[in-house]
């Protein structure tokens, strides 16, 4: 027990003192480490990014870049092995232009219908059930098409099978079309209510004023809203590897049994034997497929990030 | 302006008008179709033995207790790894960052690890979990996989959940002389944690539907029992249903339809979980 007066007074301070030091040092601590789980997000990508070029890139000293890309004939296991990822470049295009034109229409038309025309009560009706699509995992998407659509598609169209790139890109477009509506949405909302009313003093309809003023207003976010559709048709692994057909030639019509690049890696990546050729092959695919969705998803949000600014004043 | 224009612009509008109404009515039939007839040839399938037992002669008969086991155990990896790194990145991108180059390059990082492929994270974690570290194909490797796919998600709802706490409480926290680490602690984190929550539960449900990436690293289709340790291999749902479906030859219609709804039904009542929680902190906040 310190005698009272003075002493204390400086006994406290000093206690104060060291307590703070302490403090400021733990929380010195603290701080560090939370700045070190900021970068994680980079060192993530950075290190998928670095993964990538160190498994895929030692393929090209085998089959060089211009055969990898442009070839045609994919025999990963024959002897000599060839090397050439065009059937699933063009499946993986076949499937992202049939999912693209069938999402963007409907995906932007009920965009415009929510933002500018339901009522609350539709709205709060439908967004439900729009997030419950977004929420169905790819596998149970993969296995719908397998059971419903692909009968349906094969019996349409008088096919040998209904596994084709056309039922793919059918049910690729349902899984595309969440993003696509919610991203327009948003695009069409952020259009101040002025200029619809502008439109409506000078006698337009409803309709004319969505059409010629909220849509162009809201361009560049439905842009970027079909980017980020098309970003996740490309990506999308389960659904094509289960109903595009899996067939290694170039494809030369939707409804042609296909392999697209996500698929391609899904299906060959188990019997590949590692950091052999045909595991480095299906690594570099992984680098074409990364680098081509790392370019169309930094394109819409710079697009995104323009619209913003838009109607900021 | 003619009476006959103003009809003609009429029903120009009620046509775009029926046709955007049918672009909203193709969105969500198929979802409720798909829904209801997964519920309707599922429902079938799942009984009390379906859901508890392990699978016998190969998967064809017998339950899927190991997949749904598998698919927790998964779920549950990939919180424990993602959740407390995304929450501080989360941290320091609200209360932390200032407005610089660093920043925005961070923003962009997560922006584009949202946008990778299933598979290519697949790939990742083949090379660093299963090879380079050593993990083998396991649930380890699995959940590490999956923790790096939802980091985007974990880390961007917190930021979010963190934006949204009241400037005035940290003010008055900092006014009655907390620290800034101290601020966030005792005022920030507990005011942000049904939205925290929300994004965790969030990432649960992805993991527990995302295939590709286990496909790569370790999942199997048949195991006679349940993994006895992380660095085992595991079974689980979301891969049990694509081999059932794709791979096996003779699998009964109704099993699959099972295995189908029951990672539905899980996929989805995290979902509602998440909603939930969401709502119900709204309503506290908002009154």
């Amino acid at each position: 027990m310190l005698q009272p007066g003075v002493s204390t007074v400086t006994a406290n301070a000093g206690l104060e003192k060291s307590l703070r030091r302490r403090w400021r040092l733990g929380e010195r601590f603290i701080e560090s480490w939370i700045f070190l789980n900021g970068l994680l997000a980079i060192v993530v990508l950075v290190g998928v990014l670095v993964l990538l070029l160190r498994e895929g890139l030692p393929i090209f000293a085998y089959t060089p870049p211009w055969e990898f890309f442009f070839g045609t004939k994919w025999y990963p296991v024959s002897e000599p092995p060839t090397f050439g990822i065009m059937p699933f470049f063009v499946a993986t295009l076949t499937v992202t232009v049939v999912a693209t034109a069938i999402a963007v229409p409907v995906g932007v038309g009920c965009a415009a219908y929510l933002a500018e025309i339901a009522p609350a009560k539709v709205r709060e009706t439908v967004k439900p059930i729009i997030e419950l699509l977004a929420g169905i995992p790819s596998v149970v998407m993969g296995f719908i098409g397998l059971m419903l659509l692909s009968p349906l598609v094969q019996s349409m169209f008088n096919l040998n099978t209904g596994l084709c790139g056309l039922t793919a890109g059918i049910m690729l477009s349902l899984m595309s079309l969440p993003i696509i509506v919610s991203v327009s949405e948003d695009a069409l909302r952020a259009v101040p209510s002025e200029f619809r009313e502008a439109a409506y003093a000078l006698g337009a309809t409803k309709w004319e004023t969505i059409r010629h003023v909220c849509i162009p207003g809201a361009l560049s976010g439905i842009a970027a809203a079909v980017m980020l559709g098309v970003g996740r048709a490309i990506g999308e692994t389960m659904t094509v590897l289960m109903v595009a057909g899996g067939a290694l030639a170039v494809p030369y019509s939707p409804t042609e049994p296909m392999m697209p690049m996500t698929a391609a890696i899904a299906s060959g990546i188990g019997e590949a034997v590692r950091r052999g050729l045909h595991y480095q092959a299906l690594f570099a695919i992984g680098l074409i497929l990364f680098t081509m969705t790392l370019a169309v998803n930094l394109i819409a949000d710079k697009v995104l990030e323009r619209q913003k600014r838009k109607f900021v004043r | 302006m003619t009476s006959r224009t103003m009809v003609s612009r009429q029903l120009s509008q009620r046509t775009a008008f029926g046709l955007l109404m049918l672009a909203t009515t193709i969105v969500i039939v198929p979802v409720l179709f798909i829904i209801i007839y997964m519920i309707v040839n599922g429902a079938g399938a799942i009984s009390w033995e379906f859901l508890t037992q392990s699978p016998s002669q190969a998967g064809k008969a017998g339950g899927i207790f190991p997949a749904i086991v598998g698919t927790f155990y998964l779920m549950l990896g990939t919180l424990i790894f993602a959740l407390p790194v995304g929450v501080t990145a989360g941290i320091y991108l609200t209360e932390y960052a200032r407005d610089n180059w660093l920043t925005r390059l961070i923003n962009t990082a997560i922006l584009n690890l949202a946008g990778v492929p299933s598979i290519v994270y697949g790939l990742f974690g083949l090379g660093v979990f299963v090879l380079a570290l050593n993990f083998g194909m396991s649930l380890l490797a699995a959940s590490f996989t999956l923790a790096c796919q939802a980091l985007a998600m974990t880390i961007t709802t917190s930021r979010e959940a963190i934006l949204a706490v009241p400037r005035e409480y940290k003010e008055g926290s900092l006014a009655v002389g907390a620290t800034k680490w101290q601020t966030v602690r005792h005022i920030v984190l507990p005011q942000a944690l049904p939205g925290i929550i929300t994004g965790a539960v969030l990432a649960m449900s992805r993991a527990a539907g995302e295939t590709a990436p286990i496909l790569v690293v370790g999942a199997a289709f048949f195991l006679p029992g349940l993994p006895q340790s992380p660095l085992d291999q595991f079974m689980a749902l979301p891969y049990h249903l694509y081999t059932a479906a794709a791979h096996v030859p003779g699998m009964p219609k109704s099993t699959i339809w099972g295995v189908a709804l029951v990672l539905l039904v899980v996929v989805m009542s995290f979902n509602v979980l998440a909603t939930v929680i969401r709502l119900r902190a709204r309503k506290r906040r908002y009154g």
